[in-house]
């Protein structure tokens, strides 16, 4: 089973949607039991990962290599390291969460819902642990099919223009990866990366300037599109103010994440030179997406997109801490990748369930919410420290190190990115005091149900995470830093670049 | 002197067409009105014993004839597909000619002798044979076009396309008679020999060609002759449409790259820019023209125009690489999979008179008729290119022979230009699951013959997209054979 558990891992999902077309489509009790079912074997499935990881080695484990096709070359190949494992695991479990989320709010079209669902989570699986283009490729891709459904059918009430745009910005993106993947393939000769990377880092072939820059350009568009970066961010509000919960739940905690760990698995390695010519740029985009996402998060009326632009904050974060080219940032930005996940999948969850008891996400709307509901509302503050980063939550961590990390690149642009993190004090902070204290404006909110026990169930195991990934973060830090230096370590060529033309400036 | 036997055997797909075409013909008068189910029976069993004898063909490779027609791998890859493209339109036509109430035993007949014609077209070493096989095909083709007599559509779709046709087969017929003037043959090979031996770049040869290059531009739907085909998809009965969009397509990109990749192989350098340049715009056009159409049959007729640009762009590679025409076989079996299934579901939903063809009409269905939407959402992201289906990898193959040939710029155009289809073909996905019908209206269920067609066009669909190695070296080996 070794040999095969990733496989297993990626398409077991795929199996149990599959399953699902066997049930009555009208007998939703079973098809939401197998679903969760599933989706909580699964997670018990990714576990095994863990348990066979070996922290100590940067090779790729459970590798798997099978001929697909002779010509061109394209092999199934998949691995785990360092940078992946937990990214599987924040998907499995983001996974459960959704399908328990969606429990009552998705009344309609119930088996298609979760067969969406499971066949979304084959293809983020996927995307994290192919380590052939071509693969890698098509998981991408057809992922995308799975989220335009959940949002375009069981979406708001603009769910089809947030759906389309949602496709379309990601395909736009995506087709110029697709053409630099090819480029890339007539150039070496191979879709394999570990083969390619070799060969590159060999410099049989070796990139001049020009093609490096264009094609690091081609993967950076993909992945930046997908983080999102400022100023290609502008799907994102609609996507999850229009997606159903569970829908944002996934979107944001693991769908954004696919950008940066593109980021950390393709560009960096694959185009140092390119990476490195580039950083400050990508710096200040990061930087300007920390400030700006922050500051209309702060100015908006609807909880949910304020919610969505707190992402594009974080976000910009990460991918400051991945371009500082330091291994602590980078390990940093891992982390913030996680905790990120668990953080603002557990606010969107929150927003959910306001929106499940009065069909609305405007902050006016609420106020007052502590006295019918004070279970909730104590999730929700933990939910939203641990999401500004408040020590000793999960937050703090992966702030702290990227913040770290790029002090030892630029003393401003750490200053800009804290600022960032005073910024989502603020806003989530002055959200949470609107919605939870102060009288109780609204007469409906007077007699609000607290967490159900579906909701407890829910909201303690993320409340579980975020303080376990704050206390104990050794745990995942210590898996992590191999993979993280030797992602750094394969970037050699482009820091000695770096070197030399300091040295020539000087 | 009479041609030796084996001559006969490397017609054989033509001859069973033509002579099951004419056994309908003869036995339709006889053949009383409720048992006309016959004649599709016969027309199958017809298609279906020329798409096999194609194997009873590929033993007997060489030239027949004196040298007009050539087995090879390339004619015997084409003569498959086209076999299989009838197979599947006399089949998906049958339902439709009971529901419709038009005439069948000649419509059968029309079918055969078209795809007869599109087998000489594709196996056509010479010249003359090659515009014989052009007007076979065409001239049933336009019968087929207005088939519907008493539908106005149908009328104007038969008339536009005798007309443009007429005028493209004379273009056609034109320029082979200046190259012909400036040659002395119209044998292909020794063409390639005269131009090699001299005539290279004289004034007649390259007006010949510009000529043929045209006429065939017509059939393929290539800007800037592309204008009659969103009228003629259009109007022609949806099974018909379906095959037009994919077999003389396939039959006159047959013939182009016959003519363009071994007879005029060495003027690459006079043609090539006009393809690239042309499958530039035939995409761009067709794509934008697609995006702001609300008739399902006009758009995938537009959407048809972009993929003959597709097509043109991996035909481009094909100058100077096999593997563009590699690349351009695999795309045509993979569009014709797609877009007769495509088409097939249109003609299904269509109803009596074929009044259901608007998104609106289409609002909802996916709730409705669970299993035709999802098809039809299987065919349009095939169409729209997303991988594990046939459309993605024959992209993929264009634009990485493309890629390789130094055409950076047309498959940057190529790739934004599938991203903007993903907007109207995820419009008709929009239509049937996001929206709300309209109006409650319940198609039909599935007859058992469209039923099939479906069945083999998805899982052809699919299994092009997972495992393409089997057409893809059979693609490879046909392009081997054009060098």
């Amino acid at each position: 089973m070794e040999n095969y558990l990733l496989s297993i891992v990626v398409f077991f999902p795929l199996a149990g949607g599959v399953a699902l077309l066997l049930l009555d489509a009208s007998d939703r009790v079973w098809i939401r039991r197998l679903a969760l079912t599933v989706a909580v074997a699964e997670f018990g499935l990714s576990l095994l990962l863990l348990r066979g990881f070996d922290a100590a080695t940067t090779a790729y484990q459970f590798e798997e290599l099978r001929a697909w096709m002779d010509a061109p070359p394209i092999q199934y190949h998949l691995g785990v390291d360092g940078i992946s494992v937990f990214l599987v695991l924040l998907t499995t479990l983001l996974t459960p969460i959704a399908v328990l989320c969606a429990w009552d709010s998705i009344r309609e079209h119930t088996r298609p819902f979760y067969l969406m669902l499971l066949v979304l989570e084959t293809g983020m699986l996927g995307v994290f642990l192919a380590l052939d283009l071509f693969l890698f490729f098509v998981f991408w891709e057809v992922m995308l099919v799975p989220m335009y459904f959940i949002i375009g059918v069981w979406g708001h009430e603009r769910r089809i223009y947030a759906a389309l745009k949602f496709v379309l910005f990601t395909m736009a993106g995506s087709v110029l990866m697709l053409v630099a993947i090819l480029w890339l393939y007539q150039i070496t000769g191979s879709f394999d990366l570990p083969d390619i990377q070799a060969r590159l880092a060999s410099g049989r072939p070796a990139l001049d300037a020009t093609t490096e820059l264009l094609l690091f350009g081609a993967f950076f568009l993909a992945f930046a599109i997908k983080v999102p970066l400022f100023p290609l961010h502008t799907w994102l509000p609609d996507a999850h103010v229009e997606a159903p919960t569970a829908g944002s739940v996934i979107l944001a905690g693991v769908l954004l994440k696919m950008g940066t760990y593109g980021m950390v698995r393709f560009c960096l390695p694959l185009f140092p030179i390119a990476a490195v010519t580039m950083a400050p740029w990508v710096a200040v985009l990061a930087i300007v997406g920390v400030i700006y996402g922050a500051l209309v998060a702060m100015v908006q009326p609807d909880l949910k997109k304020l919610i969505a632009y707190s992402s594009v904050s974080h976000l910009g974060m990460v991918v400051l801490g991945i371009f500082s080219f330091q291994t602590i940032g980078m390990q940093g930005a891992i982390y913030q990748m996680l905790s990120h996940g668990i953080s603002t999948g557990a606010l969107f969850l929150v927003a959910g369930m306001l929106y499940d008891r009065r069909h609305t996400h405007l902050i006016s709307e609420f106020g007052g919410l502590v006295k019918p509901m004070p279970v909730l509302c104590a999730y929700f503050l933990l939910i939203a420290l641990s999401s500004l980063g408040l020590p000793p939550l999960n937050g703090f961590v992966g702030e702290f190190l990227i913040l770290l990390g790029s002090y030892r690149r630029s003393v401003t642009w750490t200053a800009l990115a804290a600022t960032g993190v005073i910024l989502s004090a603020v806003y989530l902070l002055w959200a949470y005091q609107r919605v939870v204290f102060g009288e109780i404006t609204q007469e409906k909110n007077r007699s609000l149900p607290d967490a159900t026990l579906r909701e407890r169930i829910i909201l303690a195991t993320l409340a579980a995470v975020i303080i376990a990934m704050g206390v104990a973060s050794p745990m995942f830090t210590s898996r992590t830093e191999a993979s993280a230096a030797h992602v750094l370590q394969q970037m050699e060529r482009g820091q000695v670049h770096l070197a030399e033309n300091a040295g020539g400036g000087r | 002197m009479f041609p030796p036997i084996q001559d006969i055997y490397r017609l054989a797909p033509e001859f069973i067409l033509c002579a099951f075409g004419m056994l309908i013909m003869l036995l339709d008068p006889f053949v009383p009105a409720g048992s006309k189910g016959w004649m599709a029976r016969l027309a199958l069993v017809g298609a279906a014993l020329s798409t096999a004898s194609v194997h009873w063909m590929s033993q007997f490779p060489g030239t027949a004839f004196y040298g007009l027609m050539l087995v090879d791998d390339f004619s015997i890859f084409l003569h498959g597909l086209i076999g299989g493209i009838a197979v599947l339109a006399v089949l998906g036509s049958y339902d439709y000619l009971e529901r419709e109430g038009l005439q069948q035993g000649e419509y059968y007949a029309l079918v055969l002798f078209a795809t007869a014609g599109m087998g000489v077209m594709a196996g056509a070493n010479e010249l003359l044979t090659a515009f014989l096989g052009l007007e076979i095909s065409s001239i049933a083709s336009y019968v087929l076009a207005g088939y519907r007599r008493d539908a106005l559509k149908s009328n104007e779709s038969a008339l536009k396309y005798f007309l443009l046709g007429s005028f493209a087969t004379a273009f056609f017929l034109y320029g082979a008679a200046m190259v012909y003037g400036a040659t002395g043959t119209t044998m292909m090979p020794q063409i390639r020999l005269a131009i090699e031996q001299g005539r290279a770049g004289a004034p007649l040869l390259v007006l010949g060609l510009a000529l043929m290059i045209t006429g065939l531009a017509f059939k393929i739907a290539s800007v800037p002759f592309q204008v009659w085909t969103p009228d003629v998809y259009e109007g022609a009965p949806t099974p018909v449409t379906a095959m037009f969009s994919a077999g003389p397509k396939a039959a006159a990109f047959a013939m182009l790259m016959r003519l363009l990749c071994s007879g005029f192989a060495p003027e690459s350098e006079l043609w090539l820019p006009v393809i690239a340049l042309s499958a530039a715009l035939t995409m761009t056009v067709g794509n934008l023209a697609a995006l702001v159409q609300t008739n399902v049959k006009r758009m995938l007729a537009y959407s048809s125009i972009s993929h003959a640009g597709y097509l043109l762009v991996a035909f481009a590679a094909g100058a100077r690489s096999g593997e563009g025409v590699a690349a351009v076989l695999y795309y045509l079996a993979a569009y014709a999979l797609m877009s007769i299934g495509a088409f097939t579901v249109v003609a299904h939903l269509g109803g009596a008179g074929e009044r259901r063809l608007t998104l609106d009409d289409y609002a909802g269905l996916g709730w409705r008729q669970p299993l035709t939407a999802a098809l039809l959402s299987l065919y349009l992201l095939s169409l729209l290119g997303m991988p594990v289906t046939a459309g993605f990898l024959g992209k993929f193959y264009a634009f990485s022979a493309a890629l390789k040939t130094d055409l950076l710029w047309l498959v940057i155009l190529a790739a934004l230009n599938s991203a903007v289809g993903a907007y109207y073909y995820l419009g008709v996905i929009v239509a049937m699951y996001f929206r709300e019908p309209e109006e409650a209206w319940n198609p039909s269920p599935l007859p058992a013959a469209v039923g099939l067609v479906l069945l083999l066009t998805a899982a052809g669909t699919i299994c092009l997209g997972i495992f393409p190695e089997g057409v893809s070296t059979l693609a490879a080996q046909g392009a081997l054979a054009l060098r």
